[in-house]
């Protein structure tokens, strides 16, 4: 329960980050999703023995985290929980490619190792990615763009009464579990039995919340329809960072940059 | 403006689950009067108001609101006729922020966008709470939802006013307020409450409800001085007519 | 078991995205066709519901251990196939984006894995199949738990596919799978428990639920058919992405079969779409050579892979690895070098960015002064 909790708490942290006020901040949503996702593609189409060539990507979370003035502890913070998926995957790298790929000197390190590094520097790039976009978009900005570029309205709508939601709820459910610990004596688990029956009535009040927030919605003229409040406009300045961020991309994506430098300062020709 | 006539005949309503809430409710209010429903918990209040704008239906009885009754057919009509405030203002505030939440009944009654956003300006400074404006609801405390809440109705012009406990949670400011804001709305209002003093001040007339039926309904002060009936339905008497002990003790 | 973008490849991710997408369209509009509007809020609250019920942990029988609900097979339970789908989608969307699980990437696979195999082939072929038109408490409980199972084991396999065929993992095929599945057996009997004695408990308290999830969805042959529709579509994608890889990369198949059957552990990066970007960089690279040496390349080194690190300075090779030992020192530098250039940047943004602010508000409180 306390990660989950601790999560949500961090989901709303996240969220207030939202509410900031940078020109990075005010730009519509639609270009910060496209740019992350041109970036996420860049950085992943590199092949699994690539690592130096990721290091120049590392521009574009550190110049966003700085203009729109995140906390970069708490991003660094949520970003090395990375996912345990990918380090239980990644680790086995090591293990079973154990060919040597690259010799600096004596030293000859293996394909694994250098894969197993390159795996970790793209989930650092792009989970940093993700959480920057929502701190400086905000998850309903995020959906909206995402509708308006074609997203279903049905799934956008449902998305934002999810996450509306997801805060009432996870509150009801830390109160009925402090409830059940504070009534337990100590003991420490909760059995199936008295777990479906805690969960079983948290899902009816759920269902008959939804069944008031629809009453709610009919007494207030709802006939199915959503409409749209507020208009955004993608003008010139998102044309401008959509385009000069995806360019830098691709650039770095076609052209071995760190190769270039570290020629240029080492004076060593490959 | 009779259509502001509210019509209650022989309404009952029982759960699926067999639970009678209201066995026998009936009365009629008139346009303009502001009409205080009072009871025990599990009383019925609730209930008997969800019926007033179709959430719920009844099992037996009928509505006319205006002289036209409630069915299927004129329930749009109706809802926009009687706004409702809920109980639980987390059931009402659905939308990401604020403003998106109180624009949503007027683009549903197909506003323009530029007197929508005239219209979510003025009621949300009616309430108190233009600053919130751009806020998401989960960032507010309770007496704050509230009020946005009542604003959600207020901003589709309802020519009834229902609300559910509608200073439950409310700091000592918001209450008063409130009850300005209630004062000042020129149709007819419902609602229900705890707050007694609440209800002699703003009613004229309180109806009693007592394990689903009507035990009283009359003009507010008749009621409040009649202490078996208070004792009887679970209720007592507004703090401001009990007497401060300490301030009457000083005068004696 | 979230897939997530470290692991993929932009082929295989953009693959899942599509269908993924396409499966949310589909949905969304039956949902908007054949359902009334009460069920858009009740699956964004049930959406929100699964959050809350991960936040309460129960003791697993017989290991002592604590374990949440997974929620899929619930939602599918509860909101019958299309709703479920959108509302798993919807919970995954924001925990890729608050929680890191995943990755905007893998979205599209962690929807598909999680989301279409509890709606579209657990729910209507087994749990619908088993539950039949009378249900009980153990018809229930046999159902919900072979229906998770077999989901579970399907979203998992799901994953093995998915990073076996992006390539960036070194697994082999046969390990991987014989970790996953046994993993999600386990992890699946457990979530069916779970979810029969949830569903049975509502079932008990407010049986016009049920009644309601199951009359919404009649096993008709339309849903049948659409989900043998799905099916064929996947199928035709799957294919075209096999056949790609093998006309991209004369042997192609030859590999992603090698890798199915774990004949050949160990296998570079230059295949499929690797092998063509690369093969554009090369094209447009001044300095196209990279320090790391691959496998591909250098044909007589993979029989090194099974001798132990630092033995590997073989005479033979020893002038190949000091030339490759300055690229390599040159690309480490320069990457080195891009990193603190973008740090320099972000500082001296961050100060401009200040400035700004500090003026802004001297400005603002300035004007508000009476
Ligand atoms: N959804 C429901 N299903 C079954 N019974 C219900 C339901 N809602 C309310 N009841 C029952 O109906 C009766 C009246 O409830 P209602 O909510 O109208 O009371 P109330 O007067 O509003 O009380 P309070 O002052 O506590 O708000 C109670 O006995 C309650 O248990
Ligand atoms: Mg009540």
């Amino acid at each position: 329960m306390a990660s989950i909790h601790k999560a949500v708490l961090d989901l709303k942290s996240l969220d207030l980050l939202a509410n900031g006020n940078s020109s990075v901040h005010r730009l519509d949503a639609r270009a910060k999703v496209l740019v992350s996702l041109v970036f996420i593609l860049c950085v992943v189409s590199y092949g699994r023995y690539e690592l130096a060539v990721l290091f120049p990507f590392f521009i574009f979370p550190i110049v966003m985290i700085s203009m729109a003035g995140l906390p970069p502890l708490f991003i660094l913070k949520k970003i090395l929980l990375l996912c345990p998926f990918v380090l239980a995957v990644g680790i086995f790298n090591p293990v079973f490619d154990r060919q040597i790929l690259l010799h600096l000197g004596p030293l000859g390190i293996s394909g694994g190792w250098v894969s197993f590094a390159s795996i970790l520097t793209r989930s650092i790039l792009t989970v940093g990615t993700g959480f920057i976009l929502v701190g400086v978009t905000g998850f309903t900005a995020v959906c909206q763009a995402l509708e308006k570029l074609g997203m279903p309205r049905v799934f956008a709508v449902q998305l934002l009464f999810l996450y509306r939601y997801i805060f009432v709820l996870t509150e009801e459910s830390g109160r009925a579990s402090r409830a059940r610990e504070l009534r337990s004596c100590g003991k420490k688990g909760l059995g199936i039995h008295s777990f479906s029956s805690l969960v079983g009535h948290l899902l009816l009040r759920t269902w008959q919340r939804a069944e008031r927030i629809h009453m709610a919605m009919l007494a207030r003229g709802f006939t199915g329809e959503f409409h749209a409040s507020r208009q955004s406009g993608f003008g010139m300045p998102e044309i401008r960072f959509a385009l000069i961020w995806s360019t830098l991309f691709i650039f770095l994506r076609l052209q071995n940059v760190p190769q270039l430098l570290g020629s240029l300062i080492t004076g060593l020709n490959p | 403006m009779s259509h502001h006539i509210v019509e209650v005949k022989n309404l009952q309503h029982i759960y699926s689950d067999g639970t009678a809430a209201i066995k026998d409710v009936s009365f009629i209010i008139t346009h303009g009067e502001s009409v205080g429903i009072i009871g025990a918990n599990g009383a019925g209040k609730s209930t008997l108001l969800q019926h007033l704008n179709g959430s719920l239906e009844p099992t037996g009885g009928s509505i006319h609101i205006g002289h036209t009754p409630l069915t299927k057919g004129t329930l749009p009509d109706i809802r926009r006729t009687v706004g409702m405030v809920f109980q639980d203002p987390d059931d009402q505030l659905f939308m990401p922020t604020v403003f998106d939440d109180v624009a949503f009944g007027p683009l549903n009654l197909g506003y323009t966008p530029a007197d929508v956003e005239e219209r979510v300006t003025e009621v949300l400074e009616l309430v108190g709470a233009g600053h919130l404006r751009d806020k998401p609801p989960y960032h507010l405390s309770g007496g704050e939802k509230k009020r946005v809440a009542i604003a959600t109705v207020l901003s589709m012009s309802p020519d009834i006013l229902v609300m559910d406990e509608p200073t439950n949670g409310l700091d000592p400011f918001a209450r008063r307020q409130l009850i300005k804001l209630m004062r000042d709305f020129k149709h007819t209002r419902i609602f229900t409450s705890h707050d007694l003093d609440m209800v002699l001040e703003l009613c004229n007339r309180v109806i009693v409800l007592h394990e689903g039926v009507v035990r009283a309904d009359g003009p507010t002060l008749e009621i409040f001085n009649n202490d078996k009936l208070l004792s009887e339905c679970r209720l007592e008497k507004p703090f401001s007519m009990q007497g401060c002990p300490v301030c009457s003790s000083a005068i004696k | 078991m979230h897939m997530a973008d470290a692991l993929l490849s932009p082929t295989v991710g953009g693959t899942m995205w599509a269908v993924s997408a396409g499966t949310i369209a589909f949905c969304s509009r039956k949902i908007r066709r054949d359902t009334d509007d009460s069920k858009i809020p009740l699956m964004g609250v049930l959406g929100a519901f699964i959050f809350a019920a991960q936040m309460i942990n129960f003791t697993i029988p017989v290991t002592g251990s604590s374990g949440h609900l997974g929620g899929g097979m619930i939602l599918a339970i509860l909101l019958g196939p299309y709703a479920a789908f959108l509302t798993i989608a919807s919970v995954l969307m924001v925990q890729a984006l608050f929680f890191a699980d995943g990755g905007l990437l893998a979205l599209g696979c962690n929807i598909f894995n999680l989301g279409f195999f509890p709606a579209f082939i657990a729910y209507p072929f087994i749990y619908k199949k088993m539950i039949g038109s009378q249900p009980s408490v153990t018809r229930l409980t046999v159902a919900s738990i072979i229906a998770a199972i077999v989901g579970l084991q399907l979203g998992a396999f799901g994953v093995v596919l998915e990073t076996i065929f992006s390539g960036i993992s070194s697994l082999p095929f046969p390990t991987f799978v014989a970790v996953m599945q046994p993993i999600h057996l386990a992890i699946g009997i457990i979530e069916g428990l779970v979810t029969a004695s949830v569903v049975s408990f509502v079932y008990k308290a407010r049986p016009e639920i049920m009644q309601s999830a199951m009359e919404s969805h009649p096993i008709g042959s339309y849903s049948v058919r659409s989900v043998a529709l799905a099916f064929l579509v996947a199928a035709i994608i799957t294919g075209g992405i096999v056949s790609w890889f093998a006309s991209t990369n004369p042997d192609g198949l030859e590999w992603a079969i090698t890798k199915v059957t774990g004949k050949e552990e160990l296998d570079g990066p230059k295949q499929g779409l690797h092998a063509a970007l690369s093969t554009l960089q090369e094209r447009v690279s001044f300095l196209p050579n990279y320090a790391f040496k691959k496998p591909a390349e250098a044909t007589n080194v993979v029989i090194e892979h099974t001798q132990p690190l630092p033995s590997v300075q073989t005479g033979q090779k020893a002038g190949a690895a000091t030339s490759h030992f300055e690229t390599t020192v040159a690309g480490l530098v320069g990457g080195a070098s891009t990193l603190v250039i973008a740090f320099l940047i972000g500082a001296i943004l961050k100060r401009r960015g200040q400035t700004e602010y500090a003026k802004k508000r001297s400005e603002q409180t300035g004007n508000c002064k009476p």
